[in-house]
């Protein structure tokens, strides 16, 4: 399967970008060809982070395959396991209490814009400027405090159950939430400033790495990628779980399609989860966090799928239940492997510094494409 | 007119360029704010939620008693088959056999933090510590017995 | 008044009545050599030293803070751990070229401190081609490069070669233009001639906007030409690795480090020169007593302190800027900067004809 690396036999360069690379953001193997500085061809090699979470899911029961999942998306962990839950209450068709559902949608809408926050980062240092790293940090640490108080942990939370959520949110948790939505309200212009404005940046992304909206359906492209290029894809909008159905926001859909439609839907998307947690925060409804449910969970005989909106796009869990206590077999649709697919469409024809910049518009998590 | 979109274009990519130079330039004289923690040095004042799950713990009272009755629910709900319970029968003075922890195994190597032996637990025995500086330099010293040498239960817990 | 020259006289004074002529000369030799290795050694350190900290506090954190007051020796520590390393040579290198380029990239950044003046007449050589030496001398940097990039056998190494080469090349151009746009003003390329001649202010302030332009010019053309960000193509981390030093380690790479840092020096100490009056102190006109006063600072900290703040400009770009493409990178010199920097030179000639200079 490996040919060796070298050159072909046309003359091009193979070049190995990872599993070892700065810009890689893990463990992704990507051999290009190259004619001088054109691209011609991507061609992932994946598997380096494979920890078969599936098989694993198979194996354990329905409160604790939960997670497991934290550990695929790990920027997004906590809508992971939103997912994970949500199939498991649907399967047991438990009715979630309004006050863990607000709860919820308030951490998702938190681990969405930390998420973009580290992806800001990463995707301007790929660029070569370092400085929004820590920008960027800084406001990212507000809400892994927030996590950290009222989780326990500050990336792999593990604060769903079936049925709500773990414990109580902290007592200082609306008020660090409030301050946080200020602060970050205040500091948005940096952005702009920074990177968004910038002569250099601009020159860099726009026109570059193009995707149509046809072919972003053909390859499976969901979120902020398939939403750059125009299709319709906020399953947030589509399908809405939880609370998501009760909050007024904005999906956003360009038409660009280019690097930079792809950068700007990323942070028009923070703006968005800050508007629904402003909706949120004051109207935690009282009640219970956590709905009653049995001390082993067995869902019945059938399957079940649930989709959720992850900062990456969508993520689809798939269950075959036989009735017994654990799934018997499970199958995670991630969006970082679609919108992985799609790379070497879009970089043919470009040049090695544009390959940086599309891979850092996909933000790829690499553990959500292996699993 | 070309000429004039040249200038317009000179003129846009240095104001754009100043613009950025003007937020770092910013930072560079108001250098007030640390987002940095000094780790080694800051750990007399290192503060962490309460919530934070560090290592599994059990409380144990001044009269070394904990409230572990060995039901085994932790060592089910853990995901990792991290716990295990070695369960002894003790013998009241009426002669009654009842069921007590011998030794509660805790392996930290095993352990993910996700805090479900402590959702669990019944009896509220074990919690999530804060410590997070666990490493040892031989790995059997992450194989933890959690109930203290010569601790039992505490009376009225069942 | 505390002044390098007096230093020098009476160096040279002692040797001479000491020493027969022949050998006195071949002291100051040794002298100067070791003066100069030591001034590398000081600006490696301290420059390196100086980058971490506006880094830091661009970044809004501490930086080097744990050897040392400030950690001021850190990069003495560091430079003790790379002396430790074993320096490797890959495979399938050409073993020659690979070791050599290091020290070619060196050699050439040590050979364009000799027209330099540090101070009011401390100068290793004041050559009649001064400024031309320079130019000449710094093009040679770019064979360094190649030959690293070409003899490491590594595909990164070689990419990253390939774009500098072609970077240093053009930025020469405008870098070589904005410099003849104050040789106009001043008719002669002798540094010690273009400093005498801002005796009244500094040629930035004297000639208008042309001399902004060029002076802007000068400054972007050499962040490129040092291959600093924005304009690091060549080492590019994240599209490759480290560039042409990819398979460089230990000294080897220390010295690929250290000849960044002293190209750095060297450009804005020519900028400074040009520029900004070189040691002249700031002058204003006929303000006989303005002049006097600012005469007595010591004209080695005015040097130092025009250079090192052009130091800190350049390093602010690093740190605020992302990087170019590697075809924005030529469009910038061949569309704008070298059309720019043509218009400024006849714009500049003009100013120089007509006597509109101050």
């Amino acid at each position: 399967m490996f040919e060796e690396i070298g050159t072909t036999a046309e003359g091009d360069l193979l070049i190995n970008v990872g599993p070892q690379h700065p810009a890689t953001h893990g463990v992704l193997h990507l051999v290009l060809t190259l004619n001088g500085e054109i691209i011609k061809k991507v061609e992932p090699h994946l598997g380096y982070i494979h920890r078969s979470i599936e098989k694993m899911c198979e194996s354990l029961s329905y409160r604790q395959f939960i997670y497991v999942t934290s550990r695929m998306d790990y920027l997004s962990a906590h809508i992971n396991n939103h997912a994970c839950a949500l199939v498991v209450e649907k399967g047991l068709q438990v009715e979630v209490p309004l006050r863990a559902q607000y709860i919820r949608v308030i951490m998702d809408e938190l681990t969405r814009i930390a998420s973009h926050e580290l992806w800001w980062s990463a995707m301007s240092m790929d660029l070569g400027a370092f400085t929004p790293y820590f920008l960027a940090f800084r406001e990212r640490e507000k809400i892994n405090e927030i996590m950290e108080e009222t989780c326990g942990a500050r990336l792999t939370m593990n604060y769903m159950v079936p049925g709500g959520v773990m414990a109580e949110p902290h007592p200082d948790f609306q008020k660090k939430v409030k301050a946080f939505v200020a602060d970050f309200k205040k500091t948005l212009h940096e952005y702009d400033e920074l990177i968004t404005g910038n002569i250099i940046f601009q020159n860099r992304m726009k026109g570059v790495g193009y995707l149509s909206p046809e072919d972003a359906i053909s390859y499976g492209c969901t979120g902020p990628v398939a939403r750059a290029s125009g299709v319709k894809s906020d399953i947030r909008k589509i399908a809405p779980y939880d609370v998501y159905d009760k909050v007024e926001f904005d999906e956003i859909i360009e038409t660009g399609g280019d690097c930079f439609t792809r950068y700007q839907v990323r942070i028009k998307e923070m703006s968005q989860s800050i508007r629904i947690i402003e909706q949120l925060i004051d109207n935690i409804p009282d009640g219970d966090f956590q709905a009653k449910t049995k001390a082993v969970l067995k869902l019945p005989k059938g399957e079940f799928y649930q989709r959720v909106e992850t900062a990456r796009g969508e993520l689809g869990v798939y269950i075959v239940s036989e009735g017994a206590a654990q799934p018997y077999r499970i199958k995670f649709r991630s969006p970082g492997f679609s919108n992985l697919s799609a790379l070497d469409h879009m970089v043919r024809g470009y040049k090695i510094g544009d390959f940086i910049a599309i891979m850092g518009t996909l933000d790829l998590v690499i553990p959500d494409i292996d699993r | 007119m070309f000429l004039k979109d040249y200038i317009t274009d000179v003129y846009r990519a240095t104001k754009s360029l100043l613009t950025g130079m003007k937020l770092t330039g910013y930072y560079f004289t108001h250098h007030k704010e640390i987002i940095t923690e000094q780790y080694p040095d800051n750990r007399t004042t290192l503060k962490l939620a309460d919530r934070f799950k560090g290592e599994v713990w059990m409380p144990h009272d001044e009269n070394n008693e904990h409230a572990c009755t060995g039901c085994s629910s932790c060592e089910i709900a853990c995901p990792n088959g991290t716990i295990k319970i070695i369960s002894k029968f003790d013998v009241s003075p009426e002669g009654k056999r009842k069921k007590a922890i011998d030794q509660f195994v805790y392996r930290l190597d095993m352990c993910t933090m996700c805090g479900l032996c402590v959702e669990a637990c019944p009896t509220d025995a074990i919690k999530m510590r804060n410590t997070f500086e666990l490493s040892v330099f031989d790995r059997n010293n992450l194989i933890k017995r959690l109930n203290e040498p010569g601790s039992k239960i505490r009376e009225g817990v069942e | 008044m505390f002044s390098l020259e007096g230093l020098t006289n009476f160096i040279h004074e002692w040797l001479n009545g000491h020493l027969p002529a022949t050998f006195a000369l071949l002291a100051e030799f040794v002298l100067v050599g070791v003066a100069a290795i030591g001034l590398f050694a000081v600006l490696g350190l301290g420059l390196v030293w100086m980058e971490r900290k506006v880094a830091a506090v661009i970044q809004i954190r501490l930086g080097p803070n744990r050897i040392g007051p400030k950690g001021i020796f850190q990069t003495s520590a560091d430079t003790v751990k790379l002396i430790m390393k074993e320096s490797l040579t890959p495979a399938n290198a050409d073993k020659f070229l690979f070791n050599l380029a290091p020290f070619v990239v060196i050699i050439v950044a040590m050979l364009i401190l000799v027209p330099i003046a540090f101070a009011k007449a401390f100068q290793i050589w004041d050559i009649n081609i001064g400024v031309l030496y320079v130019t000449a001398v710094s093009s040679l940097s770019v064979i360094g490069i190649l030959m690293a990039g070409w003899s490491s056998g590594n595909k990164y190494s070689l990419l990253g070669a390939m774009r500098s080469g072609a970077q240093i090349v053009s930025y020469e151009l405008s870098a070589g233009l904005s410099i003849i746009t104050i040789i106009v003003l001043t008719g002669s390329l002798k540094i010690s001639d273009i400093v005498a001649s801002q005796e009244n202010g500094w040629w930035i302030f004297k000639a208008h906007i042309p001399a902004i332009i060029a002076f802007v010019i000068f400054i972007i053309a050499a962040t490129a030409e040092t291959n600093r960000a924005p304009f690091d193509l060549a080492e590019a981390e994240s599209e490759l690795t480290a560039g042409f030093h990819t398979e460089y380690g230990g000294m080897k790479f220390a010295l690929f480090f250290l000849s960044e840092y002293i190209n750095i020096f060297i450009v804005c100490a020519i900028g400074a020169t040009l520029f900004l009056g070189g040691w002249m102190p700031f002058h204003v006109g006929h303000w006989a007593a303005f002049n006097h006063i600012m005469d007595y600072i010591p004209s080695s900290i005015w040097f130092f302190g025009k250079t090192i703040f052009l130091i800190f400009v350049i390093m602010w770009f690093r740190w605020t800027f992302p990087r170019l493409r590697v075809d924005q990178l030529l469009n910038l010199e061949w569309k704008y900067l070298l059309p720019i920097s043509m218009f400024n030179v006849l714009l500049m000639t003009l100013v120089a004809i007509m006597g509109w200079h101050f």
